[in-house]
């Protein structure tokens, strides 16, 4: 048993982290969907230690119950004791130890074996992930940035469009940059939040490896959970370089002129990713280069920043969908409420909101009315004429 | 499957139904001290329907059917203590209707006091209910029915005298209007000018019924609130000056609180003194009156104003206020009670001292809050203790603290607030035989077959 056993009793299941700031509504995205208070965060909690005190036997049910966790941090914002920052690694921690005696749900185990064999969850063949990106050149040793696609930029349909955006951005603003192609990897993120410690570490270690290998400095994600990943839970096995999020480096292009907008008239609503947001305090950069395109007019979801409310695809649910069904998975929620605020546009940072939201408008029939974006994609569109030519 | 899941299921739908060991567990506890006893089936209902037909399911079966909304009363009052259906009001949340001309809000059972809040802040600014401390997930039907307390008590009484009529599913599957609005579209009085049948329900912890729908009366949200933080080391001065401060009729809310940690607050008694205003001038007239009631206590010497930092204040602020429920972390253990006499106000220094007394005997972490009721009829006095949710040994000597607490009370002629079951013994043995029998009877004819909350008010 890790860490998590010694200090997890501590919750008083208060339930001030299944809120938002303005206690609205609710706001942890498995006890919105399930409504039950086991699916809470006190409820997680409880029934871990229970499950750690030997109370209650591991069952497929318990399991269920904490892996429909999206590790969003919303809890970590809003519970008020001491302990806050730690409830998630808590979580990752009673997964970690699920994983160590093998008791994980289908699901979970199928996502995992998925990334040891393929180097993605979505069984994909390495050898195509560098497919999308026709004439983007490869990493060279001296390139400024490595751009780190991530799994659903490599290879989701989606996902790929975004890549493809950034891509050509980065390629107008004359940045030197390049990509790994077929030798990427999975960052592993969600097999960290899993709770799968040794695959991630094995993952994160030949990731660094081969970023040294090519002489990596600089890296570039176009996914906030690679970023996370690589910002902050490589470090421990010797990571030395400096990560961005695609928008940092955008929002720094337009604030040097580098890229120069023309009118873009849209009414655009914007998703913080809970692994840019929450996680890495990224709030405002994305904002202002939304406000920075002229035409533009960004309206807020009434739930947003810190209190945003997460897709539902974090921690792997963007492939595995346990919190799927109905009209109050999250996904489905959110694209009501940025439908909601008017906007024609929802913009996002994060392929794994791209994918969930995109099935979502589908499902609430918002598809031709709710238009679902990136910022990159977004940019490109805005971008003055001379440039894209 | 028994035939009992099937038909819940049926009725609710099998999202809304579990019977599986996790859901049993969960809700068969609660954060304080009661012993836990599992439920059968765990339901979350959407509408009145369904709760009507899961009560006559529920007759049919002889099951136990067990209301509960947050389960934040801490005494164990949402713990099924002969198993049965536990039922998870919190589905039931809308905000059904605002009558700003009338100042009443109809809500549905399981409406959480947090949602009420945001909506009253984002949609009718100028309106407010009586917040309780309690977290924002406590429902707003549920602190009604075990007569709470929030931030309008002490001029407005308890948040239950604030109930402007309900809606309740009887034990026997009728649905039951109560107050105007069971003659009137409006739902503007609880009672009056009819006989008040909330008694009925309110206090009961769900023996009589459920209450579906709720009305309650808002208040004017004045444009300005402000705090003052008057201490003294004095107990025995505490119920003169909650008296003279009750005396202005201007204070918002007054909560006196004590605990020993840091050490430099030991033996100190905080007053903390809300008022509200419309502007600068209603608020500075208001500090001017709270001084001057105040002066002689300067004087003498024994206690006085202290200046309160922004970073005080914001706390202090909050409604709800988080530091209350922080307290059950203060020492790592995750847990907390409290037992809550109401009692006149007189009775503070002696409960003080015997909330240290039974801090030092039991080796525990206190703190209480006292809050004035109604200009100064009564009290909320809380003798609360810390416990580490890991240490058996500890949570043994709270819940022995708390059960002389409450013995302690009710000799100094206080009367337990939310009693756990075993207080509800205590006090039906020190009622009048007749008020008791009384209590029997209603029970009797209202729920014949005995399958509301059993455990709770046995009044035999
Ligand atoms: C940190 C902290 C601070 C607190 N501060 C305050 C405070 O300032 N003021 C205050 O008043 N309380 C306070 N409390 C106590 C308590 O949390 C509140 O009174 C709260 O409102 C109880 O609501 P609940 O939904 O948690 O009730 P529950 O515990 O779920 O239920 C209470 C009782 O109501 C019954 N019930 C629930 N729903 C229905 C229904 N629909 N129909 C019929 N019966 C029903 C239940 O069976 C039970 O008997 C505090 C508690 C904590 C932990
Ligand atoms: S995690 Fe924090 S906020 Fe959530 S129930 Fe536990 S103590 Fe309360
Ligand atoms: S991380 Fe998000 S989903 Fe997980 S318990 Fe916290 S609020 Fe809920």
């Amino acid at each position: 048993m890790q860490e998590y056993a010694n200090q997890i009793h501590r919750c008083f299941r208060c339930g001030y982290c299944t809120f938002p700031t303005d206690y609205s509504y609710f706001n942890c995205p498995s006890y919105r969907r399930f409504r039950f208070e086991s699916y809470s965060t006190g409820g997680r909690l409880w029934l871990t230690y229970a499950w750690v005190k030997g109370e209650i036997e591991w069952s497929e049910h318990l399991a269920e119950i904490l892996y429909s966790c999206t590790t969003c941090k919303n809890c970590v914002e809003q519970c008020p004791m001491k302990f806050a920052s730690d409830i998630v690694e808590w979580i990752v921690g009673a997964r970690s130890d699920m994983v160590e005696k093998s008791k994980i749900p289908l699901e979970v185990g199928r996502f995992f074996e998925a990334v040891q064999v393929y180097g993605n969850p979505l069984k994909l063949p390495g050898s195509e992930r560098g497919a999308w990106a026709d004439g983007t050149k490869r990493y060279e040793s001296g390139d400024e940035y490595l751009f780190y696609v991530g799994c659903l930029g490599s290879y989701d349909e989606n996902g790929q469009r975004m890549a493809r955006s950034l891509a050509e951005l980065l390629k107008e603003a004359e940045i030197s940059f390049g990509i790994l192609g077929s030798e990427e990897k999975c960052c592993g993120n969600e097999v960290y939040m899993l709770g799968e410690m040794g695959l991630f570490q094995l993952l994160a270690e030949k990731n660094i490896q081969k970023f040294k290998e090519h002489g990596v400095r600089k890296i570039v994600t176009l996914s906030p959970h690679a970023y996370n990943a690589m910002k902050n839970n490589y470090l421990k096995f010797g990571a030395d370089f400096e990560v961005y999020h695609y928008t940092q480096l955008l929002y720094d292009l337009a604030k040097k002129n580098t890229i120069k907008f023309s009118q873009n008239q849209a009414k655009v609503t914007y998703q913080d990713p809970c692994f840019l947001g929450r996680y890495n305090k990224i709030y405002d950069e994305p904002r202002q280069i939304l406000q920075g395109i002229p035409g533009i007019e960004l309206v807020e979801m009434e739930r947003n920043r810190e209190d945003s409310f997460c897709c539902g695809g974090g921690s792997g649910n963007f492939v595995m969908d346990l919190l799927a069904g109905g009209e109050e998975s999250p996904g489905r929620v959110r694209v009501r409420e940025a439908y909601e605020t008017g906007a024609d546009t929802l913009a996002v940072a994060c392929p794994s909101c791209m994918i969930m939201f995109m099935d979502a408008a589908k499902e609430e029939g918002l598809e031709d009315r709710l238009s679902i974006k990136d910022v990159a994609q977004i940019v490109k569109e805005s971008l003055l004429l001379e440039q894209t030519t | 499957m028994s035939d009992i899941y099937e038909a819940l299921v049926e009725i609710v739908g099998k999202d809304y139904v579990s019977n599986q060991k996790e859901e049993r567990y969960f809700y068969g506890r609660d954060p304080g001290l009661m012993k836990p006893h599992e439920p059968d089936y765990v339901v979350m209902p959407r509408t009145t329907e369904e709760i009507q037909e899961i009560v006559r399911l529920a007759n049919k079966e002889k099951t136990p059917v067990v209301p509960k909304g947050a389960g934040l009363s801490l005494t164990g009052l949402v713990i099924p203590q002969k198993g049965g259906i536990v039922l998870d009001m919190k589905r039931m949340e809308r905000i059904l209707e605002l009558n700003e001309k009338a100042r009443y809000v109809i809500v549905e059972g399981g409406t959480t006091h947090g949602v009420l809040k945001s909506y009253l802040q984002k949609h009718y600014p100028s309106l407010r209910h009586s917040m309780p401390d309690s977290p924002p997930i406590a429902t707003v039907v549920a602190n009604a029915v075990i007569h709470g307390q929030g931030r309008l008590t002490q001029q407005r009484g308890f948040n239950s005298d604030m109930v402007s009529g309900l809606e309740v599913v009887l034990p026997t599957g009728e649905i039951c209007r109560i107050g105007s609005c069971s003659v009137s579209p409006y739902w503007f009085s609880k009672g009056p000018p009819l006989p008040d049948l909330t008694g009925l329900f309110l206090g009961w912890f769900g023996t009589t019924g459920i209450i579906t729908k709720l009305g309650l009366k808002l208040y004017p949200c004045k444009k300005i609130r402000d705090v003052m933080l008057f201490l003294t080391d004095r107990a025995e001065l505490v119920p003169d000056i909650m008296l003279k401060l009750g005396h202005t009729e201007m204070m918002e809310d007054i909560v006196v609180s004590t605990q020993p940690i840091p050490l430099r607050f030991k033996g100190n008694f905080f007053i903390l003194v809300f008022m509200t205003g419309d502007s600068d001038e209603e608020i500075e007239f208001k500090r001017k009156m709270a001084w001057d009631t105040l002066w002689e206590y300067f004087d003498s010497r024994d206690g006085g104003f202290v200046s309160i930092t922004p970073d005080m204040k914001t706390p202090m602020m909050a409604m709800p206020s988080k530091d209350t429920t922080r307290f059950a972390d203060v020492r790592k253990g995750g847990g907390f009670e409290y037992s809550g006499p109401i009692a006149p106000v007189e009775k503070y220094p002696d409960f003080v001292k015997k909330l240290e007394e039974l801090a030092s005997n039991y080796n525990l972490s206190y703190a209480s809050a006292a809050r004035v009721i109604d200009g100064g009829h009564c009290m909320m006095f809380s003798f609360s203790y810390t416990f580490n949710r890991a240490d058996p040994d500890e949570m043994d000597r709270a819940k022995k603290a708390l059960d002389e607490a409450a013995e302690f009370s009710l000799d100094q002629g206080g009367v337990i607030w939310k009693p756990n079951i075993d207080e509800q013994k205590m006090m039906m043995a020190r009622m009048d035989p007749n008020t008791l029998r009384l209590m029997g009877k209603i029970k009797e004819l209202l729920d014949p077959n005995g399958i509301m909350n059993p455990g709770n008010w046995e009044a035999k």
